[in-house]
């Protein structure tokens, strides 16, 4: 069964309201102040069915499909409900005249009916867009996991030999703060994490193929667990090289912890994307290029409302200096 | 320093701000001598383009004299006292753009580019003075820029034209000759331009100088159509005619064979009630643009013809004539100016007599009067056709 809060909830809402009205059409009707007539009665059963498949679907599978067709289902019921009150306040000018006393508090129900459909579309929809992201995000294990590709107009052993001087990583990388070689193998990272937190880890390289693919992982019982991974190929034209990376580690404070973070304008998909655009200026133009709005080099962290685009007065500048 | 900064939509001011400084090692410092308002200046004026902030100083059209160099300038191609011409994208050198000459792409240049590809699905270059969107980099209408890049660019101005001929070398000329070498101009061609500001003028002289047998300007401003008449174009008001019908007259039934727009997002129209439409829309921010002539363009255009955009679009409208364009076998080309490419050959173009750009100045005011200048230019009062400044 979803293990999705939400998810659940709204499969057994679906669930609650297809089983009435497949069983008692009538009534159903009748509640939602819509006239009684066999082909309102099949339209009631043709919903109830509809919200029991939903149900089965929501609470059996995983991933956002049937979260949508609840939403596409709100958007029938919205028009099925637009028709009725349509159909009741015809003509409009006659309104009060013409509506009989019993077509009011139908009319009434109906509108009810429909605001509170509104309502629940709005947590569909909601739950729909929310789902969808975290389904390409999350993986099962609850690491992050990002990836990445940028060409470089540079030979294939360039690329491979600035990346591999692990050292130099945090001219480009946002988050690194420093980067130590302990061993042939092993090195010592430090980071700053979401809310200013520094985080400090061993690697080890995992293997390391000179000019095409290089990885790394944190060691055994680090604070944050991380692995990384760096292919290097051929661009089409022969000359150029493509750069792709891949990275996952164990977010702190967990996916609350993304969340928040993304909340505050951190993205880490965006950061990585980033990171791997400075990589390219550094390789092919020698350095990070700096604007009068973002001045701070590899670090900007947000990317709107930025510094006007003006110059910097001596003390902006020597904050951004340091 | 003195700069013309946006304040808010339909504001500019004239600020005190402090002087640039060298913030990479391939910047310059450059003093200017000379700056100009642009079409694309409006649209950022009237809030159309997204990511503007408070404060931000304007300008992308200057030139003046190189005050101070980076470490790592090239010394052989720039240096202090140097007099040039700065194109309005900037441009690395060293990326695949760059490299294939489409230095408005470069992929180097744009420290904001995350936030460009929001928008475009690809970031395009940094540009002076035009928004974060496109870098947050400060503008020309003030008394100094940092130029960044400043080796691969900038153009070096050694005879003694003025700068009122060379100025437009950073902009419009450039722009309004790719307009027209977009079109792929044949002999016997006849293009049609819709604007006659600045660019569309330009686009107009570049389109006779590629060969062009015949050059239809569309504007509904009639000093403005004078202008294209005195320089031996032929003219259309879109207000007093029906513009499709009236192409059709002029080109014996076929319809223009190229056509350039060069009026960009805050199209007008000739009929009211689509006018309504796309200003409600635009105003609701549901679509972002007025594109009445580009709409146009594309169902006068000849079968089999060309439609070359080079007016400013910056998100998404709506009817779009996609039935004219596929079935009639249109090809729609687009871009910011890639500047640096054209700088060279237009320079001699106007060394040789060949254009003449200070045709469409109207006015030169100091920069402190900068906002009057927004003005006159925007509202089309006492004939401007297009300001200059003066720090
Ligand atoms: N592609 C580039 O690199 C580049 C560079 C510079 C300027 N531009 C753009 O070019 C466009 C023109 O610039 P400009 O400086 O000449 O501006 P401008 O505002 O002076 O000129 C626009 C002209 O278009 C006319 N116009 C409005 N609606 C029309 C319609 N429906 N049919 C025909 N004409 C119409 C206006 O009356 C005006 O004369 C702007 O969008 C500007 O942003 C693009
Ligand atoms: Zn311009
Ligand atoms: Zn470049």
């Amino acid at each position: 069964m979803t293990h999705d809060k939400l998810t659940r909830t709204l499969g057994w809402a679906s669930a609650g309201l297809g089983v009435p009205l497949l069983l008692s059409a009538a009534p159903a009707a009748r509640a939602l102040g819509i006239r009684d007539g066999t082909r309102q009665r099949a339209t009631m059963t043709a919903v109830g069915a509809r919200e029991l498949a939903s149900a089965a679907g929501l609470l059996g599978q995983r991933g956002p499909t049937w979260l949508w067709t609840r939403v596409a289902g709100d958007l029938m019921d919205l028009a099925l409900l637009g028709q009725a009150v349509r159909s009741r306040i015809v003509p409009p000018r006659a309104f009060k005249t013409a509506l009989k006393q019993d077509d009011r508090v139908r009319l009434g129900r109906t509108l009810f009916a429909t605001a509170a459909v509104i309502a629940v579309t709005g947590v569909d929809v909601y739950a729909a867009v929310t789902r969808s992201r975290g389904a390409k995000r999350q993986p099962r294990d609850g690491m992050v996991s990002l990836t990445s590709s940028v060409t470089v107009s540079q030979p294939r052993d360039e690329v491979y030999a600035r990346w591999r001087q692990f050292e130099r990583l945090p001219d480009f990388m946002a988050h690194l703060d420093d980067v130590t070689v302990t061993g042939p193998r092993t090195s010592h990272w430090r980071a700053t994490a979401p809310f200013g937190q520094t985080v400090e880890w061993d690697a080890q390289i995992t293997y390391d193929i000179p000019g095409h693919r290089l990885g790394w992982q944190s060691v055994h019982g680090s604070e944050i667990r991380n692995e990384g991974d760096v292919r290097f190929t051929p661009a089409p034209n022969e000359q150029d090289t493509e750069v792709h990376v891949r990275i996952r580690y164990s977010m702190p404070a967990g996916k609350l912890g993304e969340a928040l973070a993304r909340y505050l304008g951190e993205d880490p998909h965006q950061q990585l994307d980033d990171d791997l655009r400075r990589f390219k200026q550094v390789l092919e133009t020698g350095e990070i290029v700096r604007s009068e709005g973002a001045p701070w080099g590899k670090r900007a962290r947000r990317e709107f409302p930025q510094h006007p685009a003006r110059p910097l007065s001596a003390r902006e500048l020597r904050k951004v200096r340091s | 320093m003195k700069a013309n900064c946006w304040v808010k939509p339909n504001t500019v001011r004239v600020e005190n701000v402090p002087d640039p400084t060298i913030l990479n090692r391939r910047d310059a410092i450059v003093r200017v001598t000379s700056t100009a308002i642009c079409g694309s200046d409006l649209h950022l004026l009237d809030g159309y383009v997204p990511t503007m902030q408070k404060g931000d100083v304007m300008g992308h059209e200057f030139m003046g004299e190189v005050v101070e160099v980076g470490d790592d300038v090239d010394g052989d191609k720039l240096r202090v006292g140097d007099r040039v011409v700065i194109p309005f994208p900037i441009a690395c050198g060293a990326c695949a753009a760059c490299r294939a000459e489409m230095y408005s792409l470069c992929e180097n240049s744009n420290p904001n580019a995350g936030m460009a590809e929001k928008f475009f699905g690809h970031p395009i270059a940094g540009i002076f003075g035009y928004s974060h969107l496109t870098g947050g980099f400060a503008g020309g209408q003030a008394e100094y820029v940092r130029v960044p890049f400043a080796d691969v660019g900038a153009l070096k101005i050694e005879s003694d034209l003025s700068d009122e001929q060379v100025l437009f070398l950073s902009d419009i000329l450039p722009t309004g000759y790719m307009g027209a070498e977009m079109c792929d101009i044949q002999p016997d061609d006849v293009v049609a331009v819709w604007g006659a500001g600045p660019v569309g003028q330009f686009a107009m002289d570049s389109a006779r100088l590629l060969g062009a047998a015949k050059v239809i300007a569309i504007d509904k401003q009639p000093y403005r159509l004078a202008m294209a008449s005195r320089a031996g174009h032929e003219t259309l008001d879109f207000t007093q005619v029906d513009v499709r019908s009236a192409l059709l007259e002029l080109t014996g039934g076929r319809g223009p064979d190229k056509c350039v727009e060069a009026v960009g997002m805050e199209s007008d129209h000739g009929t009211a009630p689509i006018d309504a439409y796309d200003r409600v829309k635009q105003t609701a921010r549901t679509e972002s643009e007025r594109p009445h002539a580009l709409r146009q363009a594309i169902t006068s255009c000849r079968s089999g013809g060309t439609v070359s955009v080079v007016g400013v679009f910056g998100g998404v409208f709506d009817k779009f004539p996609s039935g004219s364009w596929m079935n009639r076998s249109i090809t729609l080309r687009a871009g910011q100016c890639h500047v640096q490419r054209y700088m060279k050959p237009l320079l001699k173009r106007i060394e040789e007599g060949q254009l003449d750009p200070t045709r469409v100045i109207t006015h030169t005011l100091p920069l402190r009067r900068a906002p009057q200048g927004y003005d006159i230019f925007k509202h089309k009062k006492d004939n401007c056709e297009k300001v200059i400044l003066k720090p």
